[in-house]
């Protein structure tokens, strides 16, 4: 049976449609995707997150034991900074994408993928270099709420004593959220929209989550799917593990080589790999977004064509419900990844076109 | 979530009335609800023939795609062209402004197995 995240009765309540995502029983939509994701974009929409997972990595040796687990660098990030990295294998593909949370010198908290909760705590513990490094799983301690749109910092900040305009994007600070105590207020998300992700107490998210829906409803909050979720990072153009990134998909495909960082002392874990598939040119596929020229919607797993031939695959697709057209995200062969470039796409025997763009389809604008 | 009365039943979600000699065909309260927000119909050009249980039309929300066959062989001789547009016709009038494609059947086959509305409802656990 699937696990359920703190706010499981909440989403029941509010009528949301259930499904497993990454082994929890999520909120896939409360009514309307589309409704959903444009209160995100247009005013301020509460996530449960819950699912993600946590893994705490503590002691003397937790900054080296980190530089070497994941690929970017983690020594130069200040208390309180944020920082997006990736878990690579040794065969030059990646376990997980995740952002490392810098607690203090040797407190650090890593957000992984849910789908990948158990994969990378165990990828974390075979892996630890260091004996005075503890890694623990802390995925069930912390429930996790993310409050994304422009409307975001008017209610998080009504309902906290901390001074939001302190917390730089991708940082991070403790603090109380409506009287909770032992949150982390991060100004992290996963829309392409301002806002923030609130590490909270497992058992304080339902008092969380029901002050911030009360705080929030003068700005029309709503809650928020992963349906939306999805689309939202798809405008954005962000990549989902499962989708964009996986086992055997390289950073250079996956264009991350900016969040690899070979140079660092001792390199990372699994460096050699993807700098060895570099050198071999094995890898002619890199990954694309483009805009779809007609109404009908290209999805995860549709084939990708150029003049007839077989160039690639769609990872990502749906209709974007801010620009009212269809978007993707595909790896294609080097070359055919520069904007502009017309592409084909094989709906069931019959071919869309496309056109490559660069850059995040919605762009983000300031809050 | 109610169903019809007046309406028969594929095992598809598909609902499907007849108008004189021609079937109606739509998707279900059920169908659209578990589709999500609809964006876009793919629908059959008039004059098209179909065999008993081909791909006649396409619905697409954000978060899927779903084929709609035809439970009849025969020839479209209509299609709604308002959901060019107002494709939510299919979420908000599933049963009458949501309806998608007319078919003349070429024969009565495939009618047998439509469900009436009680049997439908008890495979949709209504």
């Amino acid at each position: 049976m699937a696990k359920r995240t703190p706010l499981f009765d909440r989403h029941v309540a509010a009528g949301a449609r259930i499904v497993e995502f990454g082994g929890f029983d999520m909120p896939v939509w409360y009514s309307s995707l589309v409704d959903e994701h444009r209160c995100v974009r247009q005013a301020v929409g509460l996530f449960d997150v819950s699912h993600m997972g946590e893994i705490r990595v503590r002691g003397p040796g937790a900054l080296a034991a980190l530089e070497w687990l994941v690929s970017n660098t983690v020594t130069d990030m200040a208390h309180g900074q944020a920082r997006y990295a990736l878990l690579c294998n040794d065969r030059g593909g990646v376990v997980d994408d995740l952002i490392v949370y810098r607690v203090s010198d040797d407190d650090f908290l890593v957000c992984v993928n849910a789908s990948n909760r158990e994969k990378d705590f165990a990828w974390f513990t075979a892996n630890n270099p260091r004996t005075d490094a503890t890694i623990t799983d802390e995925g069930d301690l912390w429930g996790q709420i993310a409050i994304q749109g422009p409307a975001s910092e008017l209610v998080l900040a009504s309902l906290t004593p901390s001074d939001l305009g302190t917390i730089a994007y991708y940082h991070h600070a403790p603090g109380t959220v409506a009287g909770i105590p032992g949150c982390i207020i991060a100004r992290t998300g996963y829309t392409g929209s301002p806002g923030f992700e609130v590490f909270v107490p497992a058992d304080q998210a339902s008092a969380l989550w029901d002050a911030l829906m009360k705080a929030g409803e003068p700005h029309g909050i709503k809650p928020i799917g992963l349906g939306a979720r999805d689309t939202l990072r798809m405008e954005a153009r962000m990549p989902l593990y499962g989708h964009e990134l996986s086992d055997d998909i390289s950073p250079t495909m996956a264009k991350l080589t900016r969040v690899c960082k070979f140079e660092k002392p001792g390199s990372f874990l699994g460096a050699a790999a993807i700098l060895a598939r570099k050198e071999a040119g094995t890898d002619t596929k890199v990954l694309a977004g483009a805009l779809i020229d007609g109404k009908r919607v290209v999805r995860d797993g549709t084939r990708v064509l150029k003049d007839g031939v077989d160039v690639g695959w769609v990872t990502s697709g749906t209709r974007s419900p801010i620009l009212e057209k269809g978007i993707c995200m595909l790896y294609v062969e080097a070359g055919l990844d520069a904007p502009g470039t017309v592409l084909q796409f094989d709906l069931r025997g019959s071919l869309e076109t496309g056109t490559v763009v660069s850059g995040a389809f919605v762009k983000k604008s300031a809050a | 979530m109610s169903v019809p009365t007046t309406l028969r039943y594929t095992a598809h979600d598909e609902w499907v009335r007849q108008e004189g000699d021609l079937l109606v065909i739509g998707i279900t309260h059920f169908a659209q609800d578990a589709l999500g927000d609809i964006v876009h119909v793919e629908l059959p050009e008039v004059g098209d023939t179909f065999a008993a249980g081909a791909a006649v039309a396409e619905v697409e929300s954000t978060k899927a795609t779903a084929e709609i066959y035809t439970p009849v062989s025969g020839e479209i001789v209509e299609i709604n062209e308002a959901l060019d547009g107002s494709e939510e016709l299919v979420n908000t009038d599933p049963y009458a402004g949501g309806w998608m494609f007319k078919i003349r059947p070429s024969d009565s086959a495939g009618l047998d197995s439509l469900m009436d509305p009680a049997a439908y409802a008890t495979k949709i656990g209504a």
